[in-house]
């Protein structure tokens, strides 16, 4: 690309710069904070001081950090299953849906077996919100791996479809009769629950996150399954060329990618809500999207970039008693997402010169 | 010479990271003129006219347009000076009428359409030069060729004095090449100066009032309508400076290790890709097949490694029939591959030297723990890979787009051949390689065809295909015009015959 009225031009790298690599992320973060500051600026606040505060309520205090990592037990597993999809280059933007149908298939468990003690319960509840999430993903996998049908639409559908069945369900049949009205189902037993951790909302679904993180980097990087993920993600015509069963690999990962956001849904209403409700999560299957990227598809960098999104959602509810609207969190999200894909592009470009010769065309 | 210039380039050379696509080239276009630009295909055909049409800029040299010196930064430049280019693969909007992608972009569009006028003009236009169309109708309703008109039109809507067409007749059927040319005519001797740029030497007898032959970026020859003739085409095009090499060659063999029967396949367009083909090759055999580039090369490598389904006829591989197994499957009875496109298929930049060795491998016993891939036999074995083959790398761990193209290539073989095949299908293997990493490549398979392996040597380069084959395959349009034991072949006559020249001697006057 030639920029006109200048002798510059954009040229591609060879090599990617590998410094860049690192340094990138942390300036989009820079940038994102750096254009949000303009938007908090023009409407009357002090942006630093509404960093600071930010930071202090998802940081500074036993509640800010105990609420942070309980939105970032979410993050984690959801930005660990759609970074598993990624890898692929299969972008599965319906981590929401997921997340809602494993929530869906974990209440019925719940529901359907409200006395049990038994310990099968909470077994049952994981399997069949991750089986739920994972045939949820399946619906979309099967038209792409066969017909080539693009999985960005059908996933980002299924989740408005997904959210509504779960509606239908907390308005209607599944509404506690004594709830007072309220979109929810009734509260969960004891078995049913997952039990809580250091006397706060954290609850046992951090070990599941972490747990996953292990699991999945050892399958990405270790097994011969990841081994073709990973050669099918970064050039399918090799892994045709290898004769890998690429359509098998697309069913597969999309599923695995799918249970573990049913997961997500599963801990949700077992380790925070204790039942299924309206408005169950506030668009975590789309920040995870933000999380992967962030974490360059990384598993073990998931966690601490979730953490970091985690601390976000929660140092912006913390200054809404200030009069900032909480939409401002989701503008940082954007934001962060715009520059680190900006950044992404200057891994593989520079600048350089251009010779001049001859009459320019007027 | 009293016929003006409407082009006239000098000394142009164009630079791509590792290749100079151009050297040197002086190129000129007369009023009225059908110049015809012949080379094979990488001898620098298309970036010359890229450059002419403000895609590339040139490194060095100049370009003068009506006689005065112009500074071409972009298409739209080109086509302010009149010089309008026909890709080949169209710029068209599927979804517009013809007329919308006429007038699409173009610098005397007004803001309110003025439809009427607009198809008006139009219609004089194709009708002025026999390009009929019909003008309101959407273009992906319309033919190949017709969409090929569409970009001449717009074209000359756009005032183009020259019009350069890149290939245009690969993707048209004998008869719409032939309404093609006459149409070209027409504009020829209404003043416009045309460029055509082919491979085909038939055309080129056809039609061109001179020819330019561009051989490894360089301007070899340029010839009047009364100079031309086949046979001196072909030596330009592709034969000059071959050196013979004498070697002692194999006696053929007597074990099968690959067979061909009829084969027929489709090409990615669903045309006929190949047709017919019947050959065998033996154990401690290179068979060599020469031919222009997308005249069934890739479609036969592809078919032989399972890669693209065969349609109609047999392969076996020592002896045993394959056809329609998966890659998978014909790998396992022994067939290594190198392909093509080193980092697009048989690679994958993005990983490390290890991750690359195993893509055959990782299944195997040796490299199972498990679930799990045994990194550390699989560390060993690339350790003990790269520097049998003396590949250089700074790391195992570094991602393999690093390497320069020599390694690659040494790499790609090394994992190919240490799976000890019967039989390797080797395509362009020394492409973009320099002299000593191209020796290495060649000495490697002449090595390994003494140890008995059946090998299928693809590539464009005669130089290479005299050098290592026993026999010589020549491919043309699909099929096999001939099969010519080495040391009985002759650089023109195989010359000719990738030409698509039915007679090899029909035109020795």
């Amino acid at each position: 690309m030639i920029i006109h009225g200048t002798r510059l031009a954009i040229e591609k790298r060879l090599i990617p710069s590998s410094s860049a690599f690192i340094v990138i992320p942390f300036i989009s973060i820079f940038l994102a904070l750096l254009v949000g500051s303009v938007f908090l600026y023009f409407s009357g606040h002090e942006p630093a001081a509404v960093y600071l505060k930010m930071f202090k309520g998802a940081f500074g205090s036993r509640y800010g950090i105990t609420e942070t990592v309980v939105k970032a037990i979410p993050l984690t597993i959801l930005g660990l299953g759609v970074a598993l999809a990624f890898r692929m280059q299969l972008w599965n933007i319906g981590g929401e849906g997921q997340l809602y149908m494993g929530a869906f298939a974990a209440t019925w468990v719940a529901l359907t077996f409200p006395a049990g003690s038994a310990w099968w319960v909470m077994p049952a509840m994981i399997l069949l919100g991750m089986l739920a999430g994972g045939l949820w993903a399946l619906l979309t996998a099967v038209p792409r791996a066969l017909w080539g049908v693009n999985e960005i639409i059908t996933t980002l559908m299924l989740n408005y479809v997904a959210i509504f069945w779960v509606d239908y369900l907390v308005y209607g049949p599944w509404k506690d009769p004594a709830g007072f009205n309220f979109p929810l189902t009734a509260v969960f037993s004891e078995a049913a629950t997952l039990p809580g951790l250091f006397d706060s909302r954290i609850h046992a679904g951090l070990f599941f996150g972490v747990a996953a993180a292990v699991i999945l980097y050892m399958v990405i990087y270790h097994t011969r399954w990841g081994y073709e993920i990973r050669v099918t993600g970064e050039n399918p015509a090799a892994a045709r060329y290898a004769g890998m069963n690429t359509t098998r690999n697309i069913l597969l990962v999309m599923m695995l990618s799918g249970a573990l956001c049913g997961l997500a849904g599963m801990c949700e209403v077992s380790g925070i809500g204790h039942r299924l409700q309206h408005g169950l999560s506030p668009g975590y299957g789309y920040t995870a999207i933000i999380v992967a990227w962030l974490s360059r598809l990384n598993p073990f960098a998931v966690i601490p970039v979730a953490i970091l999104f985690g601390g976000l959602q929660v140092g912006g509810f913390m200054v809404q008693t200030s009069g900032i609207p909480s939409s401002m969190v989701y503008m940082l999200q954007g934001l962060l997402l715009f520059f680190v894909l900006g950044g992404e592009l200057l891994t593989g470009y520079r600048l350089t010169r251009l010779p001049a010769a001859g009459e320019a065309i007027k | 010479m009293s016929v003006p210039l409407l082009v006239e380039m000098v000394g142009i050379t164009k630079k791509f990271p590792g290749v100079t696509a151009n050297d040197r080239v002086d190129f000129n276009v007369r009023e009225g003129e059908i110049h015809v630009l012949l080379g094979e295909n990488g001898s620098g055909k298309s970036t010359l006219m890229s450059v002419l049409s403000g895609l590339y800029r040139p490194d060095e040299g100049e370009i003068l347009i009506n006689g005065r010196k112009r500074n071409l930064r972009s298409p739209r430049d080109a086509i302010k000076t009149g010089i309008g280019m026909v890709h080949q693969h169209f710029k068209l909007i599927e979804s517009f009428s013809v007329a919308e992608n006429v007038i699409l972009g173009g610098d005397g569009t007004p803001l309110v359409l003025n439809k009427k006028d607009i198809e008006n003009n139009l219609a004089q236009l194709s009708e002025r030069y026999g390009l009929s169309i019909n003008i309101s109708a959407m273009v992906w309703q319309l033919s190949v060729g017709e969409k090929q008109r569409v970009e001449i039109i717009k074209m000359l809507y756009r005032g183009s004095q020259v019009l350069v067409l890149d290939e245009p007749t690969a993707i048209l059927t004998p008869r719409e090449a032939e309404e093609l040319f006459e149409n070209l005519r027409r504009m020829a001797a209404a003043g416009r100066g045309i460029v055509l740029i082919t491979h085909k030497l038939n055309e080129v007898i056809a039609i061109a009032d001179r020819v330019t032959v561009l051989r490894r970026g360089k301007a070899v020859a340029t010839l009047d309508k009364k100079e031309i003739n086949r046979r001196d085409l072909a030596w330009l095009m592709v034969g000059q400076d071959v050196v013979f090499q004498s070697r002692k060659k194999n006696p053929p063999g007597s074990e099968k290790v690959l067979e061909l029967q009829n084969v027929n396949c489709h090409s990615d367009l669903g045309l006929s890709g190949l047709t017919d083909i019947n050959f065998s090759v033996y154990k401690g055999e290179i068979f060599g097949i020469a031919g222009v580039a997308g005249n069934g090369q890739r479609e036969l490598a592809e078919v032989v490694t399972g890669l693209r389904p065969v349609n109609g006829g047999k392969l076996l591989i020592n002896g045993k029939d394959v056809t329609g197994l998966s890659p998978r499957r014909i790998m396992d009875h022994g067939v290594a591959h190198v392909p093509e496109d080193r980092l697009g298929t048989g690679l994958i930049p993005n990983l490390n030297a290890i991750d690359n060795l195993i893509i055959k491998d990782y299944r195997r016993e040796l490299l199972r723990r498990g679930p799990l891939i045994n990194r550390r036999t699989a560390r060993i074995n690339a350790q003990r890979l790269t520097d049998r083959f003396e590949v250089s790398l700074r790391s195992l761990e570094a991602p393999v787009k690093l390497m320069s193209g020599g390694n690659l290539q040494r790499l790609l073989l090394a994992r190919e051949i240490t799976s000890q095949p019967h039989l390797l299908i080797a395509v362009y293997p020394v492409r973009g390689l320099d002299i000593k990493a191209t020796k290495a490549v060649h000495d490697l398979l002449l090595e390994q065809r003494e140890q008995g392996m059946a090998i299928l040597l693809i590539s464009e380069d005669l130089e290479e295909i005299f050098k290592l084959s026993d026999r010589i395959g020549v491919l043309c349009g699909g099929r096999l015009a001939g099969i010519i034991p080495a040391e009985a072949a002759d650089v023109e006559e195989i010359g000719l015959l990738m030409m698509g020249s039915d007679k090899a001697g029909d035109t020795a006057s």
